[in-house]
């Protein structure tokens, strides 16, 4: 039982009122400028010589006309700059990171070790290839875990990202249609309402029509709106388990079964694969492309520490159509494939060159500091930690779903019902109690949805301070008086809620400097 | 004002001159959705089929596709809505309409559901 009476978290300290500070810091918390607003015009962190004589006359068309806009800083206020960033920044590496629908693994520090070693990280991929075969062999030695690990016979490492991944998927899907003579006829793609919102985006990029299918009351997919929905026009289902709901598609076989006897292709999302990684093998249910995302599986840096990278297993039917360039091992060692050879059928080249590197390092870290019997542990750990967080909150708030649940236990809005509370106001309150929030208003087919996906590497003191935060709002809400308080949430950060309606409507998309003094009526002349 | 008839999928219809129908989404829509931000609206001469995409709303929660209630060719659109998308929250079944469209089909409009009915089916919604 938690006995915390919570502290009182205020910027005014007893009767005083509030602190007016003359620099607009709020202590140790500092205002910082856009670095285009500090720079100053001549300073200067470097010397740089001037370039040779007549070398701008070299450059012809290409020689810039004016300059090039940057600020002009010294080393200890870019330092300054970025760092105060960083301090305004709550990453996994802050505290609990409970977005659902994005697996924020921890990032291990060995990872970051072996993708500093120079043979990988100093390498070009210019190079001649009898010079990086430790990195060649690294790609083909990644590639064979991620087809042990899913079942699958070939996979395509070159995607940068997930939804990269997805393209690839069904590029080769379009391209095994065409080979069969149907690619005018098979062009709907079906969709289900619980799939990841890059699924009907990428099937429609491809000029597939996208067709919705509805979800069932247990939150999966409605097998006889599916059934119904079949025809030879159908080109694939996009389907992603466990689904976005944090629901594993339990008819995913037969759904499998039902596309291909129909003449179409499964493309499985495998963003939420970090949940089954090591339990169940993607090949055994019937799948022809999934995409992986390493950085939510195989625990490589997210977002603005990425890049992503998404390689995409295929099926036997699909390989033949795997994207260049591909690591074979011959007599003479490993080499790429940059060029269509016999008895394949490459779509083409996704990406200039052959993959994220660094990824690759860091995934392939993972794998072996963990091992087959690690990686299942940590999907063991993600579902268990998921479903203790459904169990410890089921009372106080709602769970769209009857559990058990996968990687992420999903709310409703039911417990906030007359509150005047709304799910985006719960959210920012929780930002007050020093976390970063929820998913919020996804999956779109829950009312309200708050979707939590706590990871494998909490331990369960982190998961019941986590929980104490929300049984403490949910009681808060319920009490009926308190909607004030939850509005005007969060308090405590540097800034208050932003207006995000204004932000979307009325974008600044970039700094632009403050217009020159207008010019006077007589140079005007 | 003529009457309203409304879709399970929340777009309001209404007559207007002889077989032009106004086309909009409903009040209890905009609640749900949020602040509109962006509004995407069919091209004038488009065919739509009855219950075919028309147009795109996105709140700042999410963003959904209109669908049309009855079949038609688009002859009119709301290009106020570009500049001021929270007309669509703010009057949603008057200045807020998206598209009108002429039907030479008039009985689809008896099929839907009256202001009672529709009331009726979103309170039954919880």
């Amino acid at each position: 039982m938690d006995k915390s009476q919570g502290r009182v978290a205020r910027d005014t300290a007893g009767e005083l009122p509030p602190v007016v500070t003359h620099s607009g810091h709020r202590g140790l918390q500092l205002e910082e400028k856009l670095i285009f607003e500090q720079g100053v015009p001549g300073r200067i962190g470097v010397d740089v010589p001037n370039p040779p004589q007549g070398a701008a006359d070299k450059l012809g068309a290409f020689a810039r006309k004016e300059p090039i806009g940057l600020p002009d800083l010294s080393e200890p206020q870019v330092v300054r700059h970025f760092t105060r960033l960083s301090q305004k920044n709550y990453g996994i590496d802050s505290g609990l990171f409970s977005l659902g629908s994005c697996t924020m693994k921890h990032n291990p520090r060995l990872n970051e070790k072996m993708a500093r070693l120079p043979g990988f990280a100093d390498i070009h991929p210019l190079q001649p290839v009898k010079t990086v075969q430790g990195a060649l062999e690294l790609i083909d030695e990644l590639a064979r875990w991620l087809k042990t690990l899913t079942g699958m016979p070939a996979v395509a490492m070159s995607p940068a990202a997930g939804a990269h991944g997805e393209l690839c998927g069904m590029v080769a899907i379009w391209a095994a249609i065409k080979a069969k003579g149907e690619g005018e006829t098979r062009r709907r793609v079906l969709v289900p309402e619980s799939a990841h919102g890059t699924n009907p985006a990428t099937a429609a990029m491809l000029g597939f029509t996208v067709d919705p299918i509805p979800a069932d009351a247990r939150g999966r997919v409605d097998l006889a709106a599916f059934e119904a929905k079949l025809g030879p026009d159908v080109a694939a289902i996009m389907l992603t388990n466990p689904n976005t709901c944090g629901l594993f598609e339990t008819d995913i076989k037969r759904i499998a079964d039902l596309v291909h006897k129909a003449g179409g292709y499964f493309y499985c999302d495998g963003a939420n694969y970090n949940a089954i990684a090591g339990r169940v093998r993607p090949a055994d249910l019937g799948v022809d492309a999934m995409h992986i995302n390493l950085h939510k599986t195989f625990s490589t840096p997210h977002g603005g520490g990425g890049p992503g990278s998404g390689p995409v297993v295929l099926s036997a039917a699909l390989a033949p159509f795997a994207p260049l360039p591909y690591v074979v091992h011959g007599k003479d060692g490993f080499r790429l494939v940059e060029t269509k050879e016999a008895g394949a059928a490459p779509f083409g080249r996704l990406k200039g060159f052959n993959g994220q590197m660094g990824m690759f390092v860091r995934a392939l870290a993972y794998m072996l500091s963990h091992g087959a019997d690690g990686i299942r542990r940590a999907s063991e750990d993600a579902v268990l930690n998921a479903n203790y967080v459904h169990a410890r909150l089921k009372d106080v708030m709602t769970p769209a779903f009857e559990g058990p649940c996968m990687h992420e236990a999903l709310f409703d809005d039911r417990f906030l019902k007359d509150t005047g509370v709304s799910t985006l106001d719960f959210a920012k309150a929780l930002i007050d109690e020093g976390y970063h929030p929820m998913t919020m208003y996804f999956p779109l087919v829950v009312h309200g949805a708050m979707l939590i996906e706590p990871t494998e590497s909490e331990s369960k003191d982190s998961l019941d301070a986590f929980i104490a935060s929300l049984r403490h709002l949910a009681a808060l809400a319920k009490q009926g008086n308190q909607a004030a308080h939850f509005h005007a949430a969060p308090r405590l950060t540097p800034r208050r809620r932003l207006d995000e309606t204004r932000a979307a409507r009325q974008p600044i998309l970039r700094w632009k400097p403050a217009a020159p003094p207008a010019p006077t009526a007589q140079a005007a002349e | 004002m003529a009457e309203l008839r409304f879709t399970k999928d929340h777009e309001w219809i209404r007559v207007g001159d002889g077989d032009v129908y106004e086309i909009g989404i409903s009040d209890y829509a905009q609640g749900q959705l949020g602040d509109v931000v962006f509004v995407e609206l069919p091209e004038i001469g488009k065919k739509i089929a009855k219950g075919g995409q028309a147009a795109v709303v996105e709140s700042v929660k999410a963003a959904s596709d209109v669908y049309s209630p009855v079949a038609g060719e688009v002859v009119a659109i709301n290009d106020a809505l570009t500049g001021d998308p929270g007309l669509v929250n703010k009057e949603p079944t008057g200045a807020g309409w998206f598209f009108k469209l002429k039907t030479g089909d008039t009985a689809q409009f008896a099929e839907l559901m009256d202001q009672g009915a529709y009331d009726a089916y979103v309170k039954g919604l919880g």
